[in-house]
């Protein structure tokens, strides 16, 4: 379980970065937190020959609420973007979403943009980039350009990102004043993969259902939006079709088996989550955007 | 007065040093040395066709690459068979480096040596084998159904046979009025302690000498085995154990591979080698244990009493059978815990899989066993409509009956005979820890709230403390050090307290003073290891034998020296003095300098020494012919036979009525190991204990294809429970003193984790109204068993 060997670059900023991956990016890889890289790398299932290491870099580590957004920067961890007051209080998702993400000790580590980056659908920070119509902003050897989530993830660890590109950040939208949010999954161990999650923004006037949106961990291959808003729009919180709701999820997801669950229990898994976290985010008490 | 230390929860005297980074593991040493690693089979089953070796050599660094034709002497012979047993009629072992044929993913068939450990992973990479495969045997029921072989010359893919019985069972199932037959499953899982095995050896050309250092369980044992495999004399091998990051069984199957082949190379290049198993190597090259298939036939009476008990069970014991049949054979024994079972017929057959070898583990076949019988006992409960503690009880061998012999042969090969424990009054306790008679009105109120609950029950006993045997040594130093060694090894149970509290209050001196070695052949040579809850029970009593042979010698030098018997001398705080007269009194370190004849006056105590060394009789000799210089003296401990330690937990659990999802919501142990030396650390025995059990109950199981691959070899995907999913433990104890042991002691090692798979899966059972026969159980598995009973609610199941 030891690396294959590769060069190191070390590049201080984002321009030298930039010219280092023009050169080396078709058989390199962006090191950031590490925690999915390294250890693909010391089990030898990646095996790049350069690793272009951002941690370096200046001015990445930055997160910034703006009006219509929050921007999280490439070198900016989980465990900061948690902790951080101003994010949560503009777009409570990040921090309800962030606290999912594996355990302490990888957040601490782990940069959100990369496991964005990472495309990995069981991940968590993917899930909310979509749900908030989020925009990755990546620099390249032909410039800056910026991506929708939407036309971000195209398969499983797969993204329209160019191997030469860097991510250089992600702002997620923030959401409409009056749109409460909700985030729940459920894995075989706390902090693990989880089997299936869900991240929910719902609009409320009053007690009546403005809006629901929803996307999913886990259970599908890429991140993308449910739209449950002609399902549960002009509904009062009070009485929601949540069997309807439930069947609108099983047909939306398409999970896949594994070792530690079939597909049919991940869907029935999905579907119940989203119930929940539906119950419990439209009741008066839960935090709003 | 000195404070009486045993019974006393010490704090532990290792843990400032391993809690702070300082321990000294097996990779924190040789950092000049060269460093092995291996090419492993990625086949279940497969013949060697051919070993490319070539593109290795050109790498930078590499300093040897061998194979199986490199093994000279004894070094290319199989492996040994360490415990052989009539019944194991057709045992087989693997080579240190694969001959001919692989039969399972991880064997070692490359060995390569280089500058470190990256070098030689590459050099792995460019190693080309060439197989031809062969069909794999995976799974107790293809190997049970044989359509194929693991090795061609074990029919059936039997390893062994073995059949007991005590009583008529036929005759006596035959008039029982009430009959039950269970099949039963239960998974594979593994020790998986945090560090993996690892061997560092230094070759000494000028002396032919060899120093090992094993991440082991068993110094004296690697040490013999590596002699006999090197054809070396004993007196040129050391083995010493560094500190070892867990065991829980794997380390005491020895000689691993690597711990002959890690020396060997070192010898053969005269440089110090490395190897340091990965956790990768872990899952697929050390051991597995726990799986079987098992069916049950039990007769009782109308009261729920047993009558005849008829037991069969399928054993994967994994592709080869270096360390015998002790696994299933402690199954056969200890499946009867405090029960009586009447007529009593146990068969196994131990078959051969193209999968990890099977060796014990924490428990080693117990909770097999306790599975087995506990999930017999509620099945009559329920059967006849009686409670399951009631069943339990109106069968448990009554405290006057003991001992009690059970007519069968234990893994040692002594009688199954219980020396002591109070059953009753066990079960009391936990009826009461629990709230037994409460629960009812509690799975009311939750069924109110819309929860499902469940209470589960599971009692063992444990034979621990086997023999042959363990020694102590113990020497006071001139300054009142008191060295004590015993030859076992510690994986971090807290040897360093517990002896050491012992050995003051033998000797009479403070905690402080006493410092402990283990697994260090250069300190004992005789020694047999740490496995089968043995430490306390062996080495406690053999530290206690030698702490008195050194205070008997103390008092009779310090009783000449102050003209008065022995029997009036008592010794307080490394203190000697004449009892009622303490004034009167002598250091034990100076008695420590008289007992050297040698005795230059460099310090204070050597002077203070020569005061009372008075008028010597010139026609005696400076040591007398019954006597040895220094104060120190050795003792062994061997029992006759095992001492049985017992237990029963309770669990509370909570599933999900529409996930499935099981939640522990209370575990509690009743725990009985006789006379507890440090009750904080008999408390981590049991908690360690459950949060292993609790893996294994609903967490762990070695997920094969159908072509042997180990589909989850890594922490990622082999889930050994977190702190968050190890519930609170709540303990109470009972100390029934063995009459074995002069301190009346049981070991309490393995514990905790023996009935926990028992007690889950009566809990959930208890919860979901449809029996549990297969174990762990996992979320989606409880929910698909839902769904095969129909017992999902209407209105749940619409909604999900």
């Amino acid at each position: 379980m030891k690396p294959a060997p590769f060069v190191h670059h070390a590049p201080r900023t984002l321009e030298e970065a930039v010219a280092v991956l023009g050169d080396v990016g078709h058989d390199g890889k962006v090191l950031a937190g590490g925690q999915s890289l390294i250890p693909l790398l010391s089990m030898r299932l990646a095996s790049p020959a350069h690793l272009v290491d951002v941690n370096g870099v200046a001015g990445l580590d930055t997160v910034e609420v703006a009006d219509t957004h929050v921007r999280v920067g490439a070198l900016v961890r989980h465990a900061g973007l948690e902790r951080h007051e101003g994010a949560a209080a503009a777009l409570p998702l990040l921090r309800q979403a962030v606290r999912n993400v594996a355990h302490p000790a990888i957040r601490t580590r782990g940069t959100t943009v990369g496991s964005i980056a990472h495309a990995d659908p069981s991940g968590e920070m993917p899930a909310v980039t979509v749900l908030t119509d989020g925009v990755v902003e990546a620099a390249g050897p032909r410039g800056r350009r910026e991506i929708a989530a939407a036309d971000f993830f195209t398969g499983p660890l797969e993204t329209t990102l160019a191997e030469d590109e860097l991510v250089v950040a992600v702002r997620f939208g923030r959401l409409p004043a009056g749109t409460r949010t909700g985030f729940v999954e459920s894995a075989r161990r706390s902090g693990d993969y989880a089997l299936a999650g869900v991240a929910l923004a719902v609009g409320l006037d009053g007690e009546v259902v403005t809006s629901a949106r929803a996307s999913f961990v886990s259970v599908t291959p890429v991140p993308d939006v449910l739209d449950l808003g002609p399902a549960l729009a002009g509904r009062s919180a009070r009485d929601l079709p949540l069997d309807d709701v439930v069947e609108l999820v099983r047909s939306h997801v398409d999970p896949e088996s594994d070792i530690h669950a079939p597909a049919d229990y991940r869907r029935m898994l999905a579907a119940e989550l989203t119930r929940r976290v539906l119950t419990t985010t439209t009741t008066p008490t839960e935090g709003a955007a | 007065m000195t404070t009486r230390q045993v019974g006393e929860p010490v704090q532990r005297r290792e843990d400032p040093r391993l809690l702070t980074g300082n321990g000294r593991y097996l990779d924190d040493l040789g950092l000049g040395a060269l460093q092995a690693a291996f090419v492993r089979s990625p086949h279940a089953h497969a013949r060697i066709v051919d070993i490319d070796i070539d593109d290795a050599w050109e790498l930078d660094g590499v300093e040897a690459v061998y194979t199986w034709e490199d093994l000279d002497g004894r070094v290319g012979e199989p492996l040994p068979v360490l415990i052989p047993h009539p019944a194991l009629t057709h045992p087989r072992t693997g080579y240190c480096l694969a001959k001919s044929e692989v039969n399972h993913v991880g064997e070692a068939v490359v060995m390569v040596v280089a500058r470190d450990r990256y070098v030689a992973e590459d050099a792995c990479g460019r190693i080309q084998v060439t197989y031809e495969t062969l069909k794999p045997v995976v799974g107790l029921e293809n190997a049970r159904a044989a359509e194929r072989l693991v090795h061609d010359d074990a029919p059936g893919n039997v390893a062994a046979n073995l059949l007991q019985e005590v009583g008529d069972v036929d005759t006596a199932m035959a008039a029982a009025p009430n009959t039950l037959t269970l099949e039963l499953e239960i998974e594979r899982s593994a020790c998986m302690p945090m560090e993996g095995k690892g061997v560092y050896a230094r070759w000494d050309a000028d002396d032919a000498s060899l120093r090992l250092y094993s991440s082991t369980q068993t110094s004296t044992g690697v040490r013999a085995a590596v002699a006999a495999k090197l054809e070396m004399p004993l007196a040129k091998v050391e083995v010493v154990t560094p500190d070892v990051g867990g065991g829980f069984g794997v380390k005491i199957m020895h000689p691993w591979p690597e711990e002959v082949l890690v020396p060997w190379a070192a010898r053969r290049l005269g440089r110090d080698v490395k190897w340091t198993e990965d956790r990768r190597e872990h899952f697929v090259s050390s051991a597995h244990e726990r799986g079987q298939l098992q069916e049950v036939t039990v007769g009782f009476d109308d009261d729920g009493r047993l009558l005849a008990l008829d037991v069969r069970f399928w054993h994967d014991n994994g592709a080869y059978t270096p360390y015998g049949i002790i696994v299933p054979i402690i199954t056969a024994t200890q499946l009867l815990g405090p029960y009586k079972p009447g007529a009593y017929r146990v068969e196994f057959w131990s078959l051969y899989t193209n999968t990890v070898l099977v060796t014990p583990y924490r428990g080693a076949g117990r909770p097999q066993g306790c599975y087995a019988m506990e999930r017999t006992m509620d099945a009559i409960a329920a059967h006849l409509g009686l409670d399951r503690t009631e069943v339990r009880s109106r069968n448990f061998i009554q405290p006057d009956e003991m001992p009690y012999d059970h007519g069968l042969m234990f893994q040692d090969g002594r009688p199954l005979k219980y020396d002591s424990g109070d059953f009753p009054a066990s079960l009391a306790k936990l009826k009461d820890l629990v709230g037994w008679d409460d629960f009812a009105a509690y799975r009311e109120q939750a069924a109110r709230e819309g929860r499902k609950v469940g209470l589960g029950i599971g009692c063992y006993v444990e034979g621990t403390g086997v023999g042959p045997y363990e020694g102590g040594h113990v020497q006071v130093e001139t300054n009142g050090r008191v060295n004590v060694a015993t030859g076992l090894t510690t994986q971090g149970q807290g040897h360093q307290t517990v002896l050491a509290q012992i050995v003051a209050d033998q000797l009479g001196v403070r905690l402080e003073d006493v410092h402990v070695t283990t697994g260090d052949t250069r300190r004992m040579a005789y020694a047999v290891g740490t496995f089968a809850s043995r430490g306390a029970v062996m080495s406690g009593n053999a530290v206690a034998l030698a702490a008195k042979v050194v205070r008997d010698k103390a008092l009779r030098i310090a009783a000449d020296a102050l003209e008065v018997s022995p029997d009036d001398l008592e010794i307080t705080d490394g203190v000697i003095s004449v009892k009622g007269a303490p004034g009167t009194s002598i250091d034990l370190k100076t008695i420590a300098v008289m007992s050297n004849p040698l005795r230059y006056a460099f310090d204070t105590a050597a002077q203070a020494a020569t005061q009372f060394s008075g008028a010597f009789d010139p026609d005696k000799p400076p040591v007398a012919d019954d006597d040895e210089p220094g104060l120190e003296g050795q003792d062994f401990y061997s029992p006759t036979q095992a001492t049985f330690a017992n237990g029963m937990h309770a669990a509370v659990v909570e599933t999900d009525p529409v996930t499935a999802e099981i939640r522990i919501l209370r575990y509690c142990v009743i725990h009985d190991c006789g006379v507890m030396v440090n009750p904080m650390i008999v408390e981590g025995q049991v908690h360690g204990g459950v949060a292993q059990g609790v893996g294994g109950a609903l967490y762990e199981r070695m997920v094969y294809d159908e072509g042997g691959q180990l589909l989850n070899a890594s922490f990622m995907d082999f889930l050994v429970p977190y702190a968050s999913e190890v519930p609170h433990v709540e303990t109470d104890h009972l100390e029934t003193p063995s009459p074995l042991n002069p301190l009346g002691l049981k070991g309490a090692g393995e514990a905790g984790t023996i009935p926990v798979t028992a007690v889950i899966a009566s809990a959930v059972e208890d919860a979901e109204g449809f029996p549990i026969r297969s174990m762990p159980i996992s979320p989606a598995e409880l929910w698909e068993l839902r769904r095969q009973h129909s017992s999902v609610p209407a209105a749940l199941e619409g909604a999900s």
